[in-house]
C-alpha cells in the first residue's frame, strides 16, 4: 500500500519537477497558445496549490476517471478500457507459459541434477540475457516470416484468434522469464532435495515420486511462488515492449505511443494502473505464502 | 546364529572437495544380534554417523562404498530400489539426531506418523490410526488427537524426538537405528527420551545400533559398546568389560577423561592431541597421534582387532596395557538410569 | 557427562592464483567484455564506414568483403553501426550503474552505520523503490523531459538503488559488528574515516559483482527503451534502436539488421551476468 502510495506521487509529481510550466508540457509541442494553456490549467488544477490537484487526480483515479486526453481528445479510462483485454490475456498467457515452462525446468534441473542440470543451468544463464523485443524479432523472423506458422503483427479478433496471435508475443514476453523462475525453482528444490527431512523421508521407505509431490515440490513452493508473483507483476511493465514489437494494441503500446507524444494525462493513468497491478499481484502472492506455510500463518496470528 | 545386522569390512569413501577421495570409514566390522543393543562410541567425525547412513543407504552422491553389509542374510548395498524401500519401510527404524530438521516443517505430526505406516500398505486406516495413537501414549504423549493436527513448529524439541520415535516404530521393525537422538535436546529431556527409546526397545525385543558420543550413555542403554576413532573401530566390548585392564589406549583416555560428581579436580583430564580424521590416517594405527604408549610399530603397521575376554582390541600392546591400572568399570556410577 | 571436545575444523581454504579461479566461461566473459569495451573506444579507428553514412545504391547487401555483416535498408555498413553503436549502448549503462553504485553504497552504508529509524526507513523506502518497476519509471521519465537518454538513464539509476543498496546493506551491517571496527572506534577514528578507509573497502568485492550483473540488466532495460523509440534518437546508432529500425525489414526477409544488433545485445548481457556470478565465485567462494 505505501509503494502504491508513493507510486502515485511520484507519477503525479513528475511532471512539477521539470523545469518550466507544466502546463505547457501538458498541451505539448513547440508553440502553445494562451487558450490552449488555459483550458489545461483548468483541467488540471495546476493554479491549485500541489497538494490539492494531487488529491483531486488521485481521487478521480480511484473512481476510475483519470481525465481527458489531449492528444486522442477522449477521456482516458475509455482509451485504456478498450484495449485492456488485449493486455490481461497477454500477459496471462505469458504467465502460464512461464509458471508451467519454468517450474518444469527448474525441479527438472534439480531432480536429474547430472543429466539435465548441466544443460538446462546452461540454457537459462544464455536465455536470462536475452530481451523481449530481441526475441520478438527471432520469432518472427523464424516462426511467422520464416516458417509461416503463426501471423506477423496484430491482436486478432475472437479467443481463438486472439491467442493465435498472442502465442508469439507471449513466448518473447516469457522468454527471459522463464529462465529466472527455472533458476530458482532450480535452487528452491535442490536445497529441499537435500535438506535432512527428505533424508528421513528415503530412510522411511516413500517412494520417490512421493518424496518429490510431499516433501520437496510443498517445501520449495514458498520461494518459487515468490518469484512467480514477482515475475507476472513484472511482465505488466514487460507488455509495453511485447505490445510495440507486435504491433498489438493493447495497454502497453499506449503507454510508449503516448510518452513519445508526452501526452501525460495517458502516461500517469496507465502507469499507475501497471504499478496498482504489480502491487496486487505481490499482495495475493505474499497471502498464498501465508496459506501455504504453517509456519508464517502461526508467525502472522500471533 | 547370524546376525540380524552384520558389517563386514565396511570402507566408505567420500569424494574431496578439489580431487580425489578421502576414506571416511576404514574397514568397519560390527555385528548386531536380533534384539541386542549395541553402542557406537566416537567424537564428532570419528565416521559413526556415517557408518549408518550407510547401512540406510543415505551416503551422500558419489561416495564409493566397499565391504559388505548384510541384514538377516540379504546384502543391503545390493539391495534394488524396490526391495531397498520396502526394507527401509518395514524392517527398520530410524530416529535421526535433529527431530526439527528431519520432520518436514510444513505437514502436520498426523501426516508424518500416517505416511509410515500406510506405506506399509498391511493395516486399514483405522488400525493405522489405533497403532499411532497407542504408540503415541507409550512415547509419553497425551492428548493425541490434539497434537496430530499440530505442525512441528508448535511442539518443543523433546516432544518432537518422541514423535520421531513413535515414527520410527510405527511398522514394527526389526533393528532400530539410532543417530545421537538426544544431542539435540535439552539435558533434561535427554534422559526421558532415552528412557523411553530403552524401555520400548526392551519391551518389543528389538534389535538397536545406537549411535552416540557419550560413553555412560551408551553403557546404559546396550548390552555392547564399539568404541569409534577415525573412521575404525578401535575396541568391541561387553559394557560391563569396557575400560577393565584389556581395553585401548584411547577407551581409557575417554574413560580418565570423565568429570565426576562429587569429586573436585584440579583440571579436567584430557587427551593429548588434535582429533584426525580418517582420511588423515596413514599405514599405522590411527591412535598412534595420540597414543601415550606409541611405538614405532604403531606409526608403521594398522593393527587387526585381537580377541580379548568380553570382546576385542585393535592395539599391538595389549599386554603392555594389561600391566597398567585398570580404571573403574562403565556404568557403575550411572546405574541411576 | 560427555566431554568429548568437537573438533576444531582445520582450516583447508587454500588461497590460488586470480588464473585459476576463473573457470572457462568467466574468462570467455571476461574476453568478451574486454573486446566489447575496445569496440567502443576505438570504433571510429576499427569501423570501415561511417555509421551515418546513406548509400542508395547498396541497400539489403548480404555479407560480402566489403560489407562483413552486410548493409541495412538504407545501404549502412552494419558492422560500422554496431562498432559505433557500442559507444551509446555501453555508455548508458556505464552512467546508470556509476550512479546507482555511489548512491547506493553511500545509502547501505549510512545505514548500516547510523541504525535505528534511519535504517529502518532506508529499508522501506529501498523496498518502495524495488517494487517499482524500472521501465515503466523509465517511460514516466521519457513522458516528462523528453526522448533522449538522459531520462530513462536517470530513471533507471534510481531504479537500481535498491539491486546494490540492499546487498550491500546487509554486508555492511555484519561488517559493522566485527571486532575490528569496535577497535578502531575505541582508537578514537571517525565514523566517516572508519567507513571510508576499513568498511568500503571491504565491501568492494561485493560493489564489484553487484555492479557487474546490474549493468547486464541497466543494458537490458536500456535498449529496450532505444527500441521503444524513446531512448537514444536515430540517426545516433545504438543497438537496440537497430533492432526497431531493421524490424519493417525482417517481413521483407531482410533480417540482418535486426538480428546482428539483437544477438550483440544478448551477449553482451549474457556476459556480464556470467562474468558477475564468475566474480562472486571468485570473491567469495559462493558456488551457487
Amino acid at each position: 500500500m505505501t509503494t502504491l502510495g508513493v507510486a502515485s506521487v511520484v507519477i503525479y509529481g513528475a511532471m512539477f519537477i521539470v523545469p518550466g510550466d507544466p502546463a505547457t508540457l501538458l498541451v505539448g509541442g513547440s508553440k502553445p497558445n494562451p487558450e490552449a494553456l488555459a483550458a489545461v490549467r483548468r483541467q488540471f488544477h495546476l493554479d491549485d496549490p500541489f497538494w490539492q490537484s494531487y488529491l483531486r487526480w488521485l481521487s478521480g483515479a480511484v473512481r476510475g476517471d483519470f481525465g481527458v486526453s489531449l492528444v486522442y481528445r477522449s477521456p482516458v479510462s475509455d482509451l485504456i478500457a478498450s484495449r485492456a483485454l488485449t493486455t490481461i490475456l497477454l500477459v496471462a498467457y505469458a504467465a502460464i507459459v512461464i509458471v508451467i515452462a519454468g517450474v518444469g525446468l527448474g525441479v527438472l534441473a534439480a531432480w536429474k541434477e547430472k543429466r539435465a542440470g548441466v544443460v538446462i543451468t546452461m540454457a537459462t544463464t544464455v536465455m536470462m540475457g536475452a530481451p523481449t523485443f530481441v526475441m520478438a524479432v527471432i520469432f518472427v523472423a523464424v516462426f511467422a516470416t520464416g516458417l509461416g506458422w503463426f501471423p506477423v503483427f496484430g491482436a486478432g479478433s475472437g479467443l481463438t484468434d486472439r491467442l493465435w496471435h498472442l502465442t508469439l508475443p507471449a513466448f518473447a514476453l516469457a522468454f527471459s522469464w522463464i529462465a529466472y523462475v527455472a533458476q530458482v525453482t532450480r535452487a528452491a528444490v535442490r536445497d529441499e532435495i537435500r535438506s535432512e527431512h527428505v533424508d528421513t523421508a528415503h530412510a522411511r521407505g516413500v517412494p520417490e515420486r512421493l518424496i518429490l509431490r510431499r516433501h520437496v515440490l510443498r517445501n520449495a513452493s514458498g520461494p518459487i511462488l515468490t518469484v512467480s508473483g514477482l515475475t507476472v507483476a513484472g511482465l505488466f511493465a514487460g507488455t509495453a515492449v511485447a505490445e510495440q514489437a507486435f504491433g498489438i494494441n493493447g495497454i502497453g503500446a499506449l503507454l510508449v505511443e503516448s510518452a513519445a507524444k508526452q501526452d501525460l494525462a495517458i502516461v500517469q493513468a496507465i502507469s499507475l494502473v501497471l504499478v496498482a497491478a504489480f502491487v496486487v499481484v505481490n499482495m495475493l502472492v505474499d497471502l498464498c505464502n501465508a496459506l501455504l506455510d504453517p509456519r508464517a500463518a502461526g508467525r502472522a496470528a500471533r | 546364529m547370524s546376525a540380524l545386522l552384520s558389517i563386514d569390512r565396511l570402507r566408505v569413501e567420500l569424494p574431496a572437495a578439489k580431487k580425489g577421495m578421502r576414506t571416511v570409514i576404514h574397514d568397519v566390522s560390527l555385528d548386531v544380534q536380533a534384539g541386542e543393543a549395541v553402542g557406537l562410541v566416537g567424537e564428532s567425525g570419528s565416521g559413526k554417523s556415517m557408518t549408518t547412513r550407510a547401512v540406510m543407504r543415505l551416503l551422500p552422491e558419489g561416495a564409493r562404498l566397499s565391504g559388505e553389509i548384510r541384514f538377516d542374510g540379504i546384502s543391503i548395498p545390493g539391495m534394488d530400489r524396490r526391495a531397498l524401500r520396502r526394507w527401509r519401510a518395514t524392517r527398520v527404524g530410524m530416529i535421526f539426531q535433529d527431530p526439527r530438521a528431519h520432520i518436514n516443517p510444513v505437514r502436520t505430526i498426523g501426516d508424518f506418523l500416517f505416511e509410515g505406516v500406510m506405506l506399509d500398505g498391511r493395516l486399514s486406516t483405522s488400525q493405522a490410526r489405533e497403532r499411532i495413537s497407542h504408540l503415541m501414549r507409550a512415547v509419553g504423549i497425551a492428548d493425541v488427537d490434539r497434537r496430530l493436527n499440530q505442525y512441528p513448529h508448535e511442539l518443543s524439541g523433546g516432544l518432537l524426538q518422541r514423535v520421531m520415535i513413535a515414527a520410527a516404530l510405527t511398522t514394527e521393525p526389526e533393528l532400530l537405528l539410532a543417530d545421537e537422538p538426544t544431542t539435540a535436546l535439552d539435558v533434561t529431556t535427554q534422559e526421558e527420551v532415552i528412557a523411553i527409546i530403552d524401555e520400548l526397545r526392551r519391551e518389543r525385543g528389538l534389535a538397536m545400533l545406537f549411535i552416540t558420543h557419550d560413553l555412560d550413555l551408551a553403557a546404559a542403554v546396550c548390552g555392547r559398546i564399539a568404541v569409534m576413532y577415525a573412521g575404525s573401530i578401535v575396541e568391541e566390548q561387553k559394557a560391563d568389560a569396557l575400560g577393565l585392564a584389556t581395553s585401548h589406549p584411547y577407551t581409557k583416555g575417554l574413560l580418565a577423561a570423565r568429570p565426576e560428581l562429587g569429586r573436585r579436580e584440579r583440571r579436567l583430564q584430557t587427551i593429548e592431541g588434535r582429533p584426525i580424521s580418517a582420511f588423515e590416517v596413514g599405514d599405522g594405527c590411527a591412535f598412534a597421534t595420540r597414543c601415550p604408549r606409541v611405538r614405532d610399530r604403531c606409526r608403521q603397521e594398522r593393527p587387526a582387532p585381537t580377541q580379548v575376554p568380553g570382546g576385542r582390541v585393535a592395539c599391538h600392546f595389549i599386554d603392555f596395557i594389561d600391566a597398567a591400572a585398570g580404571s573403574p568399570a562403565v556404568g557403575s556410577g550411572g546405574g541411576t538410569r | 557427562m560427555s566431554v568429548l571436545q568437537v573438533a576444531p575444523k582445520p582450516d583447508s581454504r587454500e588461497i590460488t592464483s586470480w588464473g585459476a579461479r576463473f573457470d572457462g566461461p568467466t574468462t570467455v566473459a571476461c574476453v568478451i567484455v574486454v573486446v566489447f569495451t575496445l569496440a567502443a573506444v576505438f570504433a571510429p579507428v576499427i569501423a570501415p564506414y561511417d555509421p551515418t553514412q546513406v548509400d542508395p545504391s547498396a541497400v539489403y547487401q548480404g555479407p560480402s568483403v566489403a560489407h562483413l555483416l552486410g548493409t541495412d535498408n538504407t545501404g549502412r555498413d552494419i558492422l560500422s553501426r554496431l562498432l559505433h553503436g557500442a559507444r551509446s549502448s555501453l555508455l548508458g549503462p556505464a552512467i546508470v550503474v556509476l550512479i546507482a553504485a555511489v548512491v547506493g553504497t553511500v545509502i547501505a552504508v549510512s545505514a548500516a552505520w547510523i541504525g535505528g529509524r534511519f535504517d529502518a526507513f532506508v529499508s522501506r523506502a529501498l523496498d518502495v523503490i524495488f517494487a517499482f518497476p524500472g521501465l515503466i519509471l523509465a517511460i514516466v521519465a521519457v513522458a516528462v523531459i523528453g526522448p533522449g537518454l538522459l531520462a530513462p538513464a536517470a530513471a533507471l539509476s534510481i531504479s537500481y538503488i535498491p539491486y546494490i543498496a540492499r546487498v550491500l546493506r546487509t554486508a555492511a551491517i555484519r561488517q559493522r559488528n566485527l571486532p575490528y571496527i569496535a577497535a578502531l572506534e575505541v582508537q578514537g577514528f571517525g565514523a566517516v574515516a572508519i567507513c571510508v578507509r576499513h568498511l568500503v573497502p571491504n565491501l568492494l568485492p561485493l560493489l564489484i559483482v553487484q555492479a557487474t550483473v546490474s549493468y547486464g540488466y541497466a543494458l537490458l532495460d536500456l535498449s529496450a527503451i532505444s527500441f521503444l523509440g524513446l531512448g537514444t534518437q536515430p540517426p545516433t546508432p545504438e543497438w537496440g534502436l537497430m533492432v526497431a529500425n531493421g524490424q519493417s525489414s525482417i517481413i521483407a526477409g531482410h533480417v540482418e539488421q535486426s538480428l546482428y544488433a539483437g544477438l550483440t545485445i544478448l551477449v553482451a548481457v549474457v556476459a556480464f551476468n556470467v562474468l558477475g556470478q564468475g566474480l562472486a565465485k571468485a570473491f567469495m567462494g559462493d558456488d551457487r
